[in-house]
C-alpha cells in the first residue's frame, strides 16, 4: 500500500501539504509529492479537494502469517517490591471484555511476588495465570523481563499482549516487540475488537493529545499494546473464583543492568496522585510556588492530593511527581479542582476522565470551562480561601 | 567516547489541530524544530564527551528536510550528523524504525547511545528500547541523572512511577532522557559556523544493509487506521451569583457527594 498523486489532477493548491501531520508533502514545479517521511497515515485523502490523492494497493504488505495460530487475551501485571500495580487489575477488567467477545482465555503474566498475588489476579477476573519467580526478576530489569516474556508468548501464542503503560511497561515491552516481531501501540486509552478478523482496535492520543488515531495491526500476532493507567476500569473482585496457576520455569535469562537501589518518592500529601479521589491542581495562574500551600491545605481538608499542570512544573513551582497531563501521570479522581490552569490540551488528556471538573479561572474564556462540570470565573486566591473557609464551616 | 544521538525532527504538537468538520489536520503555520526531548539527549551526549573525551554523532531518519535539524545539533556542538534517507522507509511504525536506525548505528560503531524519551508528535517512547534491543545491548529508560560514568560503565538515575531506581550498566549501552536531566545549552557562534560548513552524510537502504522485508510499510506490523480530533463531554452546572454565593453553592453540592 501507498500513497499516490495523480498528477493530471492536482493543482498545486498546497492544501494536503498542511494536512500532513508528518511534514511528508512537497509542492515542487507546481506539483504535490510525497517525501520518505510519509507514514501512510492516509490524513491527506480527504484534504484533497481535487481528489488526486489516492491510495494504492500495491501488494506491498506482508502476506498474513497463519494467525488463527494465536489465541487468547494476555495481560503483563506488573508489581513492585511485591505489590500488584493497579494498572494490571485494570488490564484484567479490560481484558475480560476482549476475552469473551473472542470467546478466548484470559491470562495474568507475573514476574516476581507470590503466590498470594496470583491469587489476587484469578480473584478479579483472569483464567490462569503464568508466574515465573526467580532472584533475577524481583527488581525490575529490561532484559529478564524480555526474555521471560517474549518466551511465553513464542510457546504459547498469544492472539492480545496488553501491558501497562507505566514507566516499567513503556520500557520492556518495545523490547518483547522486537524479539517477537510483534507490532506495538503505545499509551491506549480505548480499546475495541473486530469480532471477525479479531483485529484490535487500538486507539491512542498522539501530537500531545491534540489527535486520535486509531492503529490497527492486520497482518501479525500477536498484537501488542500498552494501555494508559486509570483509563480502564478493574473488574468485580471474587476471592471465590477459580483459575488455574501454571509456574513457569525461568532458567536461561540473562541481565546486564543492575538495580543497585530503589528510592521511593511520596508525595507532598499522604495520598498518591494516581490513587486519590479528590485532587486539587494549579496551574500558571497561580504565579508562583507559595500558592500550593494553599492548595495543600484545601487537598488536606477533602482528604485529596494536589497535582499541577506542566507549567507550573516548568516554572519550577513545584516537583514534576504532580504533574498531570501528556507528559504527565493520568488521573480519574472522583473531583478534579482545577486553579488557575487555562486547560490546555496537553493537561485535558491527563484529568478529562474526572468525574466532576471543578474550574476557578481569572479568564471566562479560558477552554478548561468547556470540560468543567463547574466553573468559577474570578481570582483564585480570593476564591480558595472562600472554599476553605466554608468547608471548615461546614465540617464545624 | 563515541557517542552517538537520535534526534527527530517533529512538528511543535501543541500547535498541530484537527479540523472536526472534515477530520483533516490543520498544521499551517506549525513550525518544525528538533524534538524537546532529544534536545536534552544532545546535551548529555555533549557532556559526556567534554568528560571523557571522544565524539557525538547525531542521526535522524527523515526526509532531507530533517538536515535543518542536524545542522542544529551541530551548532549545540556535536562533531558529526548522518541523514538517513530513502523512499524504503517510508511508512515505517515504531519496529521498522527502530530497525532502521539500528542498522544505522551498527555501521557507525558507538559506546553509548542517547534518545530522548519520547517524541512529541508520535508519543510512543518505544523506538528507544527497541533500537536497544536490535542491537543486543542494554538500555535504561527515563534516565533523569548520570550520577557516574567511565570508559566500561555508567550509573543513572531511572524515573519510575513511584521514584526512581539507581540503575548500572556495561557499555555499550542505550539512554533514554527526560527533561530532568540537564538545561540544554545555546547554540555558539563557532556551532553555527561548524553546523553552515558541515559536510552530512546520507545513508540510504543499499548502505546500511537492511533487509528489505523488515524496512518501511513492509516492515511494519502496525498501520493508522485513521486520525480523529478528541472528544470533550460535557456536564455543565451554572453557578450563579456573588463569587460567595457560587463557593457556597458548590461546597453544598459537594456535601450533598460525601466529599466534604
Amino acid at each position: 500500500m501507498r500513497i499516490n498523486i495523480n498528477k493530471d489532477k492536482c493543482s498545486g493548491c498546497g492544501v494536503c501539504v498542511g494536512a500532513c501531520p508528518f511534514n511528508s508533502i512537497e509542492i515542487r514545479a507546481g506539483k504535490a509529492e510525497i517525501n520518505e517521511s510519509c507514514n501512510i497515515c492516509r490524513a491527506c485523502l480527504n484534504a484533497c479537494p481535487e481528489g488526486a490523492i489516492l491510495e494504492i494497493e500495491d501488494g506491498a504488505t506482508a502476506p498474513a502469517a497463519d494467525l488463527s495460530a494465536y489465541k487468547g487475551v494476555w495481560i503483563f501485571a506488573e508489581q513492585r517490591e511485591g505489590r500488584l500495580a493497579s494498572v494490571g487489575l485494570e488490564l484484567i477488567g479490560e481484558g475480560r471484555k476482549l476475552a469473551d467477545i473472542r470467546k478466548a482465555e484470559l491470562c495474568a503474566v507475573l514476574f516476581g511476588a507470590t503466590e498470594a498475588e496470583a491469587k489476587e489476579l484469578i480473584a478479579w477476573g483472569a483464567d490462569k495465570v503464568y508466574h515465573a519467580t526467580d532472584p533475577i526478576l524481583d527488581k525490575f530489569n529490561d532484559e529478564p523481563y524480555a526474555q521471560a516474556m517474549a518466551n511465553l508468548i513464542n510457546e504459547y501464542r498469544p492472539e492480545i499482549v496488553l501491558a501497562g503503560a507505566s514507566a516499567l511497561g513503556r520500557s520492556f515491552i518495545p523490547r518483547v516487540a522486537g524479539k517477537v516481531r510483534a507490532g506495538l501501540t503505545a499509551d491506549c486509552t480505548s480499546l475495541e475488537i473486530d469480532e471477525e478478523s479479531g483485529n484490535l482496535l487500538q486507539i491512542r492520543p498522539a501530537f500531545g493529545g491534540n489527535i486520535m488515531a486509531t492503529i490497527l495491526c492486520p497482518n501479525n500476532r500477536p498484537q501488542m499494546a500498552t494501555v494508559r493507567p486509570k483509563v480502564m476500569k478493574k473488574g468485580v473482585h471474587d476471592p471465590g473464583r477459580k483459575g488455574e496457576i501454571i509456574k513457569v520455569p525461568a532458567s536461561g535469562l540473562t541481565c546486564r543492568t543492575k538495580v543497585v537501589e530503589i528510592v521511593q518518592e511520596a508525595s507532598e500529601c499522604m495520598v498518591n496522585l494516581q490513587d486519590a479521589e479528590i485532587l486539587v491542581s494549579g496551574g500558571r495562574g497561580m504565579n508562583g510556588p507559595k500558592g500550593f500551600e494553599m492548595l495543600k491545605e484545601l487537598a488536606m481538608l477533602l482528604g485529596g492530593a494536589v497535582g499541577s499542570s506542566r507549567a507550573a512544573v516548568d516554572e519550577g513551582w513545584i516537583p514534576y511527581r504532580h504533574q498531570v497531563g501528556q507528559t504527565g501521570k493520568t488521573v480519574c479522581p472522583r473531583i478534579y479542582i482545577a486553579c488557575g490552569i487555562s486547560g490546555a490540551v496537553q493537561h485535558l488528556v491527563g484529568m478529562q476522565s474526572s468525574d466532576i471538573i471543578i474550574a476557578v479561572n481569572r479568564n471566562p474564556e479560558a477552554p478548561i470551562f468547556k470540560y468543567a462540570t463547574y466553573g468559577i470565573v474570578g481570582d483564585l486566591y480570593e476564591i480558595v480561601p472562600m472554599m476553605i473557609k466554608k468547608i471548615k464551616e461546614v465540617k464545624g | 567516547m563515541n557517542c552517538i544521538v537520535c534526534i527527530k525532527q517533529v512538528p511543535d504538537a501543541a500547535e498541530v489541530r484537527i479540523n472536526p468538520e472534515t477530520n483533516t489536520l490543520i498544521r499551517e503555520g506549525v513550525p518544525s524544530m528538533i524534538n524537546p526531548y532529544d534536545m536534552h539527549a544532545i546535551e548529555a551526549a555533549i557532556q559526556v564527551r567534554e568528560k571523557l573525551g571522544g565524539k557525538v554523532t547525531v542521526i535522524t531518519m527523515g526526509p532531507s528536510q530533517a538536515d535543518v535539524a542536524l545542522r542544529e545539533a551541530i551548532s549545540l556542538g556535536a562533531d558529526e550528523a548522518k541523514l538517513i534517507c530513502d523512499r524504503a522507509f517510508a511508512g515505517s511504525d515504531t519496529w521498522a524504525t527502530s530497525y532502521t536506525l539500528s542498522k544505522a548505528i551498527g555501521k557507525l560503531g558507538f559506546d553509548l547511545i542517547f534518545c530522548g524519551k519520547q517524541a512529541i508528535d508520535g508519543d510512543t517512547a518505544q523506538v528507544g528500547p527497541e533500537i536497544a534491543e536490535f542491537l543486543d545491548i542494554p538500555h535504561i529508560a527515563y534516565v533523569k541523572k548520570i550520577e557516574e560514568i567511565t570508559d566500561k560503565s555508567i550509573r543513572v538515575q531511572r524515573m519510575m512511577d513511584d521514584g526512581y531506581d539507581v540503575v548500572e550498566a556495561p557499555l555499550p549501552a542505550l539512554l533514554t532522557v527526560v527533561r530532568e536531566i540537564n538545561e540544554p545549552r545555546l547554540p555558539s557562534l563557532r556551532g553555527k559556523m561548524a553546523a553552515k560548513k558541515a559536510v552530512i552524510e546520507k545513508l540510504d537502504f543499499a548502505s546500511i544493509g537492511a533487509e528489505e522485508a523488515k524496512v518501511g510499510l513492509k516492515g511494519s506490523p502496525t498501520q493508522v487506521r485513521n486520525i480523529f480530533a478528541p472528544q470533550a463531554n460535557v456536564n455543565k452546572k451554572i453557578l450563579e451569583g456573588t463569587l460567595e454565593e457560587q463557593v457556597a453553592v458548590l461546597i453544598e453540592d459537594l456535601r450533598g457527594m460525601k466529599c466534604v
